[in-house]
């Protein structure tokens, strides 16, 4: 196989094409557009469906109606756009639907801004719409991983019937990296609950018992099955940090800088979002000083799951660390200081 | 012996849960019985809408989706008609569905020329949540949010959807509006829903009907007085018959 570089954009949209995405329907936000622009030119080439919609709730209505009669679908999109498709998201979990949607995160609040930031975090790991529901949420971290989430995503989601959120970051849209594009492959067989006009969609209103234990079942499938991470010298840990995306990238660096000093640091990094890898926290020395979130957030969003998961984990109290960069990508040296302060005991915990 | 199957396929759905005297179960029946003339059901995908249509959907016995969400329909059934060129896919909807909250997803479909029929049951009032204002609300009509009569001052004045996207949008196939309230205006009605089919099925492109049906309930009216309400009433604001032909 030979590698190309692609910028991430690119690369994204034509995992999707490569994994038998039949349809896209999209609206164009920044950074996400350049997945849509492929896409306009690569789905026709290939005899499959391309839509520029109205906006990104028809998008992603578009999307659905698909998915119903099992072809595969998908959208891209980014902050205000991705908060639009959260009526659908909810509807297609009530319905127990698969959809795969790209979120190409920018920061910031309402119109926010165009730099890269991982505050899509809360939105996309517990669901922007109304009522209890989950997605499996993957958070690649390099371009590659990203073309190999997509290209798995629509079975995930086919096999448990659940949403599937690609989360990337608006750095990881715009650059560029070598990849290896894999494949063409197509859907098997239409799923037996794609609709028909002699069938119709077997998950109606009103079964709300059976809802409830199919949506227990699957998260408790979706928890075991899919516990998806990567780590590093948590044996011996007096220290663990725990990033994902692209804020990784950095952490992971500064982690092997800090090992060299002979500073005793784990590393996790969560290449799966929801589910969230809990199995990676059993792993860590039982006598470890603390656990330092690292991410590109202002108040803390996947904090809440690491504080949560830190505290079951452990018999003791183990203090929590935050370090929220904002808006960027933390540098390998403002990480290292942040350690410091932490490890020398000049920061506070924050749970 | 084929008509005993059709009337069968009619008596296979299960009860409908309309009110007495409903004007969405008698339009809902006519389509059925269009899709059963044109030799359809088995390939019809439907897209229902919110509201009474969105519970009358237990009506179906041919295939459903599950996307009920507040006027989407019609973005729904483009998803589905793209990827499924060969079903027959149509979208059955009130008006404060499709003409209200919708009004962007039925007026872009209808825009894009959209090979899907799009059906609205227009009752001039949101129904499901008992009978508030919708934009086909006459002047003057009481509803529980135009509690002294609707004021067309500050909530505009009776949208005409068919009208609105035959002229606006000139390459669809067909836009029309009948009504339920006599034998004649039901077997006009009829006719309309088998223009709308057949464009589909030639591939002529997307095609509209509005059938202006009565709510007995939210009107505060009996059945009988529904149908001269519709006479007296609501043709004279909504005038019956095809705005865009097929062919023109």
């Amino acid at each position: 196989m030979k590698k190309t570089l692609m910028k991430g954009n690119h690369a994204a949209g034509e995992a999707a094409v490569r994994a038998g995405m039949m349809l896209y329907a999209g609206y164009p936000i920044t950074p996400s557009t350049e997945i849509m622009e492929h896409l306009s030119a690569r789905m026709p080439e290939e005899g499959r469906v391309f839509i520029q919609a109205e906006n990104e709730i028809a998008s992603i209505h578009i999307v659905g109606g698909a998915y119903c009669t099992g072809k595969r679908a998908m959208t891209a999109t980014s902050a205000g756009g991705f908060s639009l498709m959260q009526e659908f998201t909810a509807y297609a979990s009530d319905a127990e639907l698969p959809f795969v949607i790209i979120n190409v995160v920018r920061s910031g609040r309402g119109i926010g801004s165009l730099e890269p930031g991982q505050d899509g975090y809360r939105q996309s790991v517990y669901g922007g719409g109304n009522g209890d529901y989950r997605q499996i949420v993957y958070a690649p971290n390099t371009i590659q991983e990203m073309v190999d989430d997509i290209y798995e995503s629509f079975e995930i989601a086919e096999k448990y019937r659940i949403g599937v959120i690609i989360l990337t970051e608006s750095s990881m849209g715009q650059m560029m990296e070598p990849v290896i594009m894999p494949n063409y492959k197509f859907m098997e067989d239409r799923p037996d609950w794609a609709v028909t006009g002699k069938h119709k969609w077997d998950k109606g209103a009103g079964d709300w018992e059976g809802k409830k234990k199919s949506w227990f079942e699957k998260i408790e499938r979706v928890n075991a099955e899919m516990q998806r991470y990567e780590e590093s010298g948590l044996e011996d840990a007096d220290h663990v940090v725990i990033a994902y995306g692209l804020t990784s990238r950095s952490c992971q660096e500064a982690v092997r800088k800090l090992r060299l000093r002979g500073e005793k640091v784990g590393f996790i990094r969560p290449k799966v979002l929801f589910p969230f890898p809990r199995e990676a926290f059993s792993k860590i020395n039982p006598s470890v000083k603390g656990i330092i979130n690292i991410e590109a957030t202002e108040f803390g969003q996947m904090l809440l799951d690491t504080a949560v998961t830190t505290k079951q984990s452990f018999e003791r109290n183990i203090p929590v660390y935050a370090y929220n960069y904002g808006i960027g990508v933390p540098s390998v040296k403002e990480i290292i200081v942040k350690y410091d302060e932490i490890a020398q005991g000049y920061c506070k915990e924050v749970y | 012996m084929e008509d005993i199957v059709r009337l069968s396929n009619l008596i296979d759905a299960p009860a409908p849960t309309a009110c007495p005297g409903c004007g969405h179960l008698l339009f809902f029946r006519l389509i059925r019985e269009v899709l059963d003339e044109l030799d359809l059901t088995e390939k019809a995908i439907h897209a229902n809408g919110i509201g009474c249509t969105g519970v009358h959907r237990a009506w179906q016995n041919h295939g459903y989706v599950p996307l009920t969400a507040h006027g989407r329909a019609a973005a729904v059934a483009t998803g589905i008609k793209r990827t499924n060129p060969e079903a027959f896919v149509y979208t059955f909807q009130g008006d404060g569905d499709a003409a209200v909250i919708g009004l962007a997803e039925t007026l872009n479909a209808a825009y894009r020329n959209e090979n899907i029929c799009v059906f609205i049951s227009t009752n001039a009032v949101f129904g499901l949540t008992g009978g508030q204002m919708s934009w086909a609300t006459l002047p003057g009509q009481i509803t529980t949010t135009s509690p002294l009569g609707r004021d067309p001052k500050n909530t505009g004045r009776p949208l005409h959807i068919p009208e609105l996207i035959a002229r606006e949008f000139p390459s669809i196939a067909y836009a029309a509006r009948g009504t339920m309230n006599s034998p004649q205006h039901i077997n006009q009605l009829k006719k309309m829903i088998h223009n709308a089919m057949q464009a589909q099925t030639n591939d002529e492109g997307y095609s509209i009907v509005e059938c202006m049906s009565a709510c007995p309930n939210n009107w505060h009216m009996s059945p009988l007085q529904c149908l001269e309400y519709i006479e007296n009433e609501i043709i004279p604001e909504f005038p019956l018959g095809e705005f865009k032909k097929r062919g023109d």
